[in-house]
């Protein structure tokens, strides 16, 4: 199955492990300790933010850190950006044209 | 804010909500949009220009255009009409394609509602878009992307001149 950003934020216990990630990279057992359900499903959250890109790893010594990817996530907000502009531009246009008419 | 501009982003839900006000009657404004020779005069962000090669506005139509860059480059793009509501709404699907209208396979398909509202003398435009995935999003930002971006350079030239 294609990965993608969208499916990291769709669910809201991989909502909450990104925001968790933005103090700072954790490992998977300090980020299963913020939540109720088993390690497992926080581990399938984990693997499934690493797969869509919207978290990175970190191997420090016998831990693996998970940080954000930073990068992924500024990535879509300049993808938005430039579509509001988009339509900010055509919309500016439109008026020019019904002036017109 | 002057005309009312909305622009209101659900990412987890992927879609985006569009809200315009137009200083025109709906007639004119419900023309402009689904006109092809009208259309050709706004939908390409400067100095993109939108180019139909044809249109045909029922429900199962299609609209084939390209937006041609101000180099020549050319993104042609296939809008099929899935509901037209005369004079008050309409819906559509739209996905890159060639000039002869062929989409590839797996094609990313953005997905447009766009409703019109008579306020008085003016309109009220509301746009309704979502999309798949993620190359859903960078595909109809790609659309006008290289428009914005260019728009950028302009005014940084601007800026810096």
């Amino acid at each position: 199955m294609r990965r993608d950003i969208y499916q990291a934020i769709a669910d809201p216990t991989r909502r909450a492990i990104l925001t968790l990630l933005t103090v700072g990279a954790m490992t998977p057992n300090a980020i299963a300790g913020h939540f109720g359900s088993s390690r497992q499903a926080v581990s399938k959250h984990i693997q499934i933010l690493a797969e869509c890109g919207a978290v990175d790893q970190d191997q420090r010594g016998r831990e693996i850190y998970y940080q954000l990817n930073i990068d992924k996530m500024k990535e879509i907000d300049h993808w938005m950006e430039a579509f509001r502009k988009l339509w900010q531009t055509r919309f500016d246009q439109l008026d020019n044209l019904l002036n017109d008419l | 804010m002057t005309n009312n501009f909305v622009f209101e982003k659900d990412l987890a839900a992927k879609k985006i909500h569009v809200v315009r006000e137009f200083n025109a009657p709906i007639e004119k404004v419900w023309k402009a949009w689904t006109d092809p020779d009208l259309l050709e005069k706004w939908w390409g962000p400067k100095p993109w220009v939108a180019i139909t090669k044809s249109m045909n506005f029922t429900v199962g139509g299609v609209w084939l255009y390209s937006m041609v860059g101000p180099d020549g480059q050319k993104h042609w793009s296939h809008v099929r009409f899935t509901a037209i509501e005369d004079g008050r709404r309409f819906a559509a699907d739209t996905v890159f394609s060639d000039e002869n209208g062929t989409v590839a396979p797996g094609a990313s398909v953005g997905h447009w509602d766009n409703k019109f509202i008579a306020t008085g003398d003016k309109t009220i435009v509301v746009v309704d878009l979502s999309f798949d995935d993620e190359a859903t999003i960078k595909m109809m930002v790609e659309m006008g992307f290289e428009g914005g971006f260019t728009m950028g350079l302009n005014q940084l030239e601007e800026l810096l001149g």
